[in-house]
């Protein structure tokens, strides 16, 4: 059999293109993927027809050999109308994301996401909490915050036994400013619920 | 006349019914009335087909009168019309279901009418692989049938639905591009594709070729058969489908990728080469889809993962290629069928009976539905394989096969049957104990609908409508046509298990397919089988 060098070469790239397009998470790129990897198909199914003959239409002076292969031809075309079809219901449904979600990208499973959290996720326990948590203001320990902020804590922690006036009574400084560190539980939890 | 002529009538009748319901599209009652009508009428001609070959035999059709190999053949064979006869039988149940549904919600608008037409195309598809001894056709009915399932799945165009959907197009379509390559390959390596021609022809390629062309077209089928690790799709897609949708792909789809494993197992790539990586796919698939079941807490989910555990049970019979293996392979892929469907049909009732279809949020339902706890119990017993039900009797036939092959894979294979059973009895025990048995107040979510616990009112609201009957004789009677079938294939499991066997030596043996297709003096070649182990 004899197969024709550039057919295989644009089939091969079609093929590489096309599976690069359907990783890609944006649906239009997953479609021209699709329709890629529907033409290379077709390039292969004709490759293996063998060499480029007459067209197979019956002459009685034309010697068998000479005639191309019709079958792959009749299966190319069944094959282009199917994937006709899945193309327009591609772009029908790429239009209704559009519409639902004013993006082209494939979302998450919700239920799939949940079903990951279940065991590190308590609803009760893990429930983000902001990183604020002190029940007096930042500015009654002393200045505006800063110098409480986690990047300010390790360079300028104050010195032990020092305590900040809060309200009628006297708190460890170090213990206000402990609430702060990141690994301290009031930290803004990671995107798991859970303390990183 | 042979009776086996009319087979082409079981793709032609639903094709033409669609045409019709379509055209009927505007008028809901005249379009129930042509869909179900047509799907009996499908059904009976099935009945038909199965009676001519219950004994045994092989009918072929040539479509259009063109002679095979070059012609297109439909094959009618003991498994073939099983298959079809079992289809059938769940997806008329399910229309039916489906018509309860949008009667007793009212849907008398735009989307759900498109549902009919859509319906029996579908099962035209599926009756198209079923019946097809040509390669190409059967893409054909594949095709089909995923086309109509593509717009089943995203029936309605809510957001779910059309996020589930892509998954599901995306990863059909690149196993059909798969199975198209393979089908390109074998023409080119053989210059046929027609089944019983390759079944010659594929026996004179050497050794690299055959393997290649096998492997392929196995994990094209593999994909649409959910066997691990190639049934990460099926959990995320199916569940956010309607309930009627969910049952009938649950039932019907992945059974016919299981269909074309099987012909390519038996009729094309006898012997066995791939029996050792069959099998450790199966043992995976029983028990990876089943911890994944364990872990849901969505009914719809849960089923969807014991499907996918499941389909491990036919791959195991399959991978054996003795009778009695795939024997029982083909008496669990009917049983199986009848099952799972009912089961979706239950989780479906139940979701408009309790409000949810959580496990977290469920409680309760056997005391405020008695009817409601049996259909579900009994499938679910069925499923997990409690004595004396088909469940039960398909897996020790497969676990008898697997101790008479004696290899250790196979008593590994055997194990892991056993654990998956057991696996199974929890994962449906769970659902039984927290959505049936218990207290609504005991639940974590409870449902402030099962706490309230309306005892007698048959009616509820749902999507904005008010007073709509919840358990409608329309939903609950196919409901219970299918657990009462599904308890048939128990009480008729004799019969059926000579037939399964009788069909199953036949399609190991091969002769009356390739002779019933090529004509009485067709070669037929010599089983590679011979060095096999076991029997």
């Amino acid at each position: 059999m004899s197969v024709n060098l550039t057919l295989l070469i644009v089939m091969g790239a079609l093929y590489a293109c096309g599976i690069y397009l359907i990783l890609e998470r944006s649906l239009t790129r997953v479609l021209l993927g699709l329709m890629l990897l529907a033409n290379a198909t077709n390039l292969l199914i004709l490759a293996t027809g063998g060499y480029a003959g007459l067209a197979p239409l019956y002459d009685k002076d034309t010697a068998a050999q000479d005639y191309a292969d019709p079958l792959p031809q009749a299966l190319i075309l069944t094959s282009i109308v199917i994937s006709f079809a899945v193309t327009a219901f591609m772009l029908g449904i790429i239009y209704r994301t559009w519409v639902l979600a004013r993006q082209d990208e494939i979302e998450y499973d919700l239920e799939d996401l949940r079903v990951a959290e279940t065991p590190s996720f308590d609803a009760e326990d893990d429930a983000e909490i902001p990183a604020e948590t002190s029940e007096f203001p930042l500015t009654m320990l002393g200045g505006d915050g800063s110098s409480l902020s986690d990047h300010a804590v390790p360079r300028d922690a104050p010195e032990a036994g020092a305590s900040i006036k809060a309200g009628a009574r006297k708190i460890p400084a170090a213990d206000a400013a402990a609430e702060e560190q990141p690994g301290s539980r009031n930290v803004t939890p990671g995107p798991e619920g859970g303390v990183k | 006349m042979n009776i086996a002529s009319f087979a082409p009538l079981a793709v032609v009748l639903p094709i033409l019914g669609a045409a019709l319901a379509f055209l009927l599209i505007r008028h809901s009652r005249a379009q129930r009335a042509v869909s179900i009508g047509v799907l009996s009428l499908t059904l009976l001609l099935e009945c038909v087909l199965l009676a001519s070959v219950w004994d045994g035999g092989t009918a072929a059709v040539n479509i259009g009168g063109w002679l095979p190999p070059w012609g297109i053949v439909m094959v009618v064979d003991q498994f073939s019309s099983l298959m079809l006869v079992v289809s059938s039988a769940v997806s008329l149940a399910v229309l039916i279901y489906a018509t309860g549904q949008g009667m007793a919600d009212g849907d008398q608008d735009a989307p759900v009418s498109i549902f009919h037409p859509t319906f029996l195309i579908l099962v035209a598809g599926v009756s198209n692989a079923f019946l097809s001894g040509d390669l190409f056709n059967l893409y054909v009915g594949f095709e089909i049938l995923l086309t109509a399932s593509y717009v089943l799945m995203t029936l309605g165009g809510t957001g779910p639905r059309i996020r589930a959907g892509v998954t599901y197009v995306v990863v059909s379509v690149v196993s059909s591009v798969l199975f198209l390559i393979s089908i390109a390959m074998v023409y080119g390596a053989t210059g046929t594709v027609n089944m019983a021609d390759l079944a010659i022809k594929l026996a004179d390629l050497d050794e690299g070729t055959r393997t290649l062309l096998h492997v392929m077209l196995l994990v094209a089928f593999g994909i649409k058969a959910a066997v691990f690790p190639l049934s990460f799709w099926l959990p995320d897609s199916y569940p956010t489908a309607p309930a009627p949708v969910t049952a009938v792909f649950a039932g019907l789809l992945t059974k016919v990728g299981v269909y074309a494993m099987v012909r390519t197992e038996t009729l094309l790539f006898p012997g066995d080469s791939l029996n050792t990586p069959l099998m450790v796919a199966a043992l995976l698939t029983m028990v990876v889809g089943i911890l994944g079941a364990l872990a849901q807490s969505d009914i719809k989910r849960l089923l969807s993962f014991t499907l996918v555990s499941h389909i491990g049970y036919m791959v195991f019979g399959l991978a054996m290629s003795s009778v009695a293996g795939l024997g029982a392979a083909v008496f669990y892929v009917a049983h199986h069928i009848t099952i799972q469907t009912s089961l979706f049909l239950v989780t479906g009732l139940i979701e408009r009976r309790g409000g949810s279809s959580s496990v977290d949020r469920l409680a309760g339902l056997a005391k405020l539905s008695p009817v409601l706890a049996i259909l579900f119990f009994v499938p679910a017993m069925n499923l997990a394989g409690i004595p004396p039900f088909s469940g039960f009797l398909g897996k020790v036939g497969l676990i008898q096969a697997g101790i008479e092959l004696g290899t250790p894979l196979a008593y590994a294979l055997v194990i892991g049957g056993v654990v998956t059973s057991l696996l199974t009895l929890l994962a449906v025990a769970r659902v039984w104990n927290r959505a049936f048995w218990r207290k609504p107040t005991d639940a974590e979510y409870p449902d402030p609908v099962l706490l309230a616990a309306p005892k007698d009112s048959d009616t509820g609201s749902r999507a904005g409508r008010t007073n709509v009957t919840l358990l409608p004789r329309t939903m609950v009677g196919p409901t219970l046509g299918l657990v009462l079938l599904g308890v048939s294939l128990t009480v008729f499991a004799g019969p059926l298990f000579g037939v399964a066997d009788q069909a199953a030596q036949e399609m190991l043996d091969r002769t009356s397919y390739i002779q019933a297709v090529l004509g009485e003096d067709a070669p037929v070649p010599a089983l590679a089988l011979k060095a096999g182990g076991g029997k």
